[in-house]
């Protein structure tokens, strides 16, 4: 099955003067990575909104799942993001007055499926997660979420982008606010977990450091080709 | 969404605190004025209940009313004991009570009258008084008194306990009839209107009060002993001198025991109510002396009237306090609105729609107002407690724990539903909020 499957997909915010996407072709298998990497303010942002269905996109552009994102309306497209895709954002990703867990288990409230997906108590799946992602003991899940330190406040995101294991997974810029250490470890659990649950990664960073970590690389800049 | 909402207002728990309290306050303060505007009315209209009509020296009707029924303010000159026996004697008069005012034991009214006023009198939709101990006036003695539930509560009188009353209507008095005691023989059941403050004597008794005196003296305050509990004052007294022993008729006195030269005012029950406004214009025209004859019921609609203006003013105050909580609630949700941008942005990105953040805030608004409005009763029930006493000896109003009444419940339903439309304003701004800022979380 294809995660994620893009076809000569143009943007326009409604108040600019040019298109700001303007891509020719791309696509995402199954548990497959990809490390989307180019300059900020080159528009990568808006492709990830684009993917999300946040903005609305032509008929037959983007296919998640696939399913055509251009023929969701309003709610339809915000239920089909709460099914099927986990985001990851720079920093503040979390609800900063729920515990570590609570924010993990957002998505189960949120969308039936990732709840079916996430096993029989979620509540277990989303500890096991956190347990693997370094965050382990009631002590640390029960803290609400501005007492985490940047690095953990990412990694309860990534847990919670994983839970129910959704098709895609979109992680814009996720590592910037980590030191060198932190970030590699955080990419490497990132992948390996993605991998294990099936779920298509989208990383997009200017950071080309950690293009290891991925199966496939791609620029935005070659991408994004249709732009002006 | 709703453990959500208390979560998300838990963690600004200061500022919903203080929203919830300005609502609270104002939901006390509408519920309140009028619950005490209601028990006014009720314990009013429950004091005059069985009285077809009031006679009194010319006067004011609201003022006569005030003075008989509720003990409040003064009472005029007096009226001639022949009046009393002219209206005794009138064939549409069923029964008649003498009533004679102008002393005060320890702050409550004295009222002097005779045994049928216990019989006739009727409080609370007809019922007739009951006794809680003891006996009405008894057979032997002109001393005996009956005291209301209240004034038996407070000073802890029972049957037996000898008395003693003061001239004047003030709560602190120099002029004490200690020459004069009274010996209780009964204490009234509670009835929830002015008769609970009150003390009866006889005719006889209270007329004895005025019978014992030496000259005035030029200065009260010279022999007065200022203190409330050591009364010295045998002679400081300088009203009712106006008493003549008065026997001349022997069959009056069989019926009455005892005739004062002067009443303050009486009391008619009629045999047939319809004639009551013949005999109130009978009774007005009488030219022997001039007497007002005050119909209860119109009199009291006389002073809703009058209190009518002060009491749409006090709910206008109230309504506005409400008004002024609602935009606190407003403000603070507002408020928060910018600064919760990046919450609504995550909530977006897990899959949350803009319709759902706007319930989100309606929510918020409906948690904020619930709790105001339940802090409020708690606030409303807390100060009737701690009110009651007071308003009860003061006024003789009882606020009392009454399940709420139609108009209340209205008034509670109004107050939240103003909440929710209240909370329309943010809930608005935030659903146009989150449609435009998507996923892109903006510090």
């Amino acid at each position: 099955m294809t995660a994620l499957q893009i076809e000569n997909l143009a943007y326009r915010w409604p108040s600019a003067q040019h298109d700001t996407l303007g891509i020719g072709s791309l696509s995402l298998d199954a548990g497959e990575s990809l490390f989307l990497h180019g300059p900020s303010g080159c528009g990568k942002s808006t492709l990830l909104s684009a993917i999300a269905g946040v903005v609305a996109v032509p008929r037959d552009a983007v296919r998640v799942a696939e399913q055509d994102i251009g023929t969701l309306r309003g709610g339809a497209r915000d239920r089909f993001r709460a099914d099927h895709i986990g985001m990851i954002f720079q920093v503040f990703n979390l609800i900063p007055w729920l515990s570590a867990l609570e924010n993990v288990l957002l998505p189960c409230t949120y969308s039936l499926r990732r709840r079916d997906r996430a096993g029989d108590k979620p509540a277990e799946t989303a500890n096991r997660l956190l347990d693997e992602l370094g965050l382990s003991g009631p002590a640390l899940t029960s803290k609400s979420a501005n007492e985490l330190s940047v690095g953990q406040q990412q990694r309860v995101a990534a847990a919670r982008a994983l839970i129910g294991r959704p098709d895609l997974i979109l992680a814009d810029e996720p590592t910037s606010a980590l030191d060198e250490m932190s970030k590699s470890a955080f990419v490497d659990l990132l992948a390996r977990e993605c991998a294990a649950a099936g779920t298509a990664l989208l990383f997009v960073s200017h950071d080309r450091s950690l293009e290891r970590h991925f199966d496939r690389t791609v620029d935005f800049r070659d991408l994004n080709r249709g732009a002006l | 969404m709703l453990g959500f909402s208390i979560r998300s207002l838990w963690n600004r728990r200061f500022v919903a605190g203080l929203t919830v309290l300005a609502i609270a306050l104002s939901v006390a303060l509408i519920l309140g004025v009028e619950r005490l505007r209601d028990s006014a009315r009720d314990s009013f209209a429950n004091s005059a209940v069985g009285i077809d009509l009031i006679v009194a020296p010319r006067g004011n009707s609201v003022q006569i009313l005030m003075s008989t029924v509720f003990g409040v303010g003064g009472t005029g000159t007096g009226m001639a004991w022949e009046s009393f026996e002219w209206l005794e004697d009138r064939p549409e008069v069923a029964w008649a009570v003498p009533i004679q005012m102008g002393d005060n034991h320890r702050g409550y009214p004295v009222i002097g009258t005779d045994a049928a006023y216990f019989e006739h009198f009727r409080h609370s939709n007809g019922k007739p008084l009951a006794l809680a101990a003891g006996a009405f006036f008894t057979e032997a003695g002109a001393d005996s008194a009956v005291v209301g539930a209240e004034v038996a509560a407070r000073f802890g009188y029972a049957p037996g306990a000898v008395i003693i009353n003061a001239h004047g209507s003030g709560e602190v008095s120099f002029d004490l009839h200690d020459d004069a005691p009274f010996t209780i023989s009964g204490v009234l059941a509670p009835t929830g209107t002015a008769v609970d403050r009150m003390v009866f004597v006889t005719l006889e008794g209270f007329d004895a009060l005025h019978t014992k005196e030496a000259s005035p003296s030029a200065d009260p305050l010279d022999s007065a002993a200022m203190s409330a509990g050591g009364h010295e004052e045998p002679d400081g007294h300088q009203g009712h001198d106006n008493h003549e022993d008065h026997s001349d008729n022997e069959g009056e006195e069989a019926r009455h025991g005892h005739e004062p030269d002067r009443i303050n005012a009486v009391y008619l029950g009629l045999s047939d109510r319809t004639n009551v406004l013949g005999l109130q214009r009978a009774i007005n025209d009488r030219t022997s002396e001039p007497l007002s004859a005050v119909l209860p019921a119109v009199a009291l609609a006389e002073l809703w009237e009058i209190t009518g203006t002060a009491e749409t003013v006090m709910r206008l105050m109230a309504w506005a306090v409400a008004f002024t909580g609602m935009i606190g609630m407003v403000v603070m949700l507002s408020a928060t609105l910018e600064t919760r941008r990046r919450e609504f942005a995550i909530l977006r990105s897990v899959g949350a729609s803009p319709p759902h953040i706007f319930g989100l805030i309606v929510t918020e608004a409906a948690v904020l107002t619930a709790a105001g409005l339940a802090l409020g009763l708690f606030l409303l029930a807390l100060a009737t407690l701690v009110a009651d006493p007071f308003l009860s000896a003061r006024f003789g109003l009882r606020l009392g724990f009454n399940f709420f009444g139609v108009r209340e419940l209205a008034t509670i339903a109004a107050i939240f539903c103003a909440g929710l439309v209240a909370s329309l304003i943010p809930a608005i701004r935030v659903y146009r909020m989150t449609l435009a800022d998507g996923l892109s979380v903006r510090i």
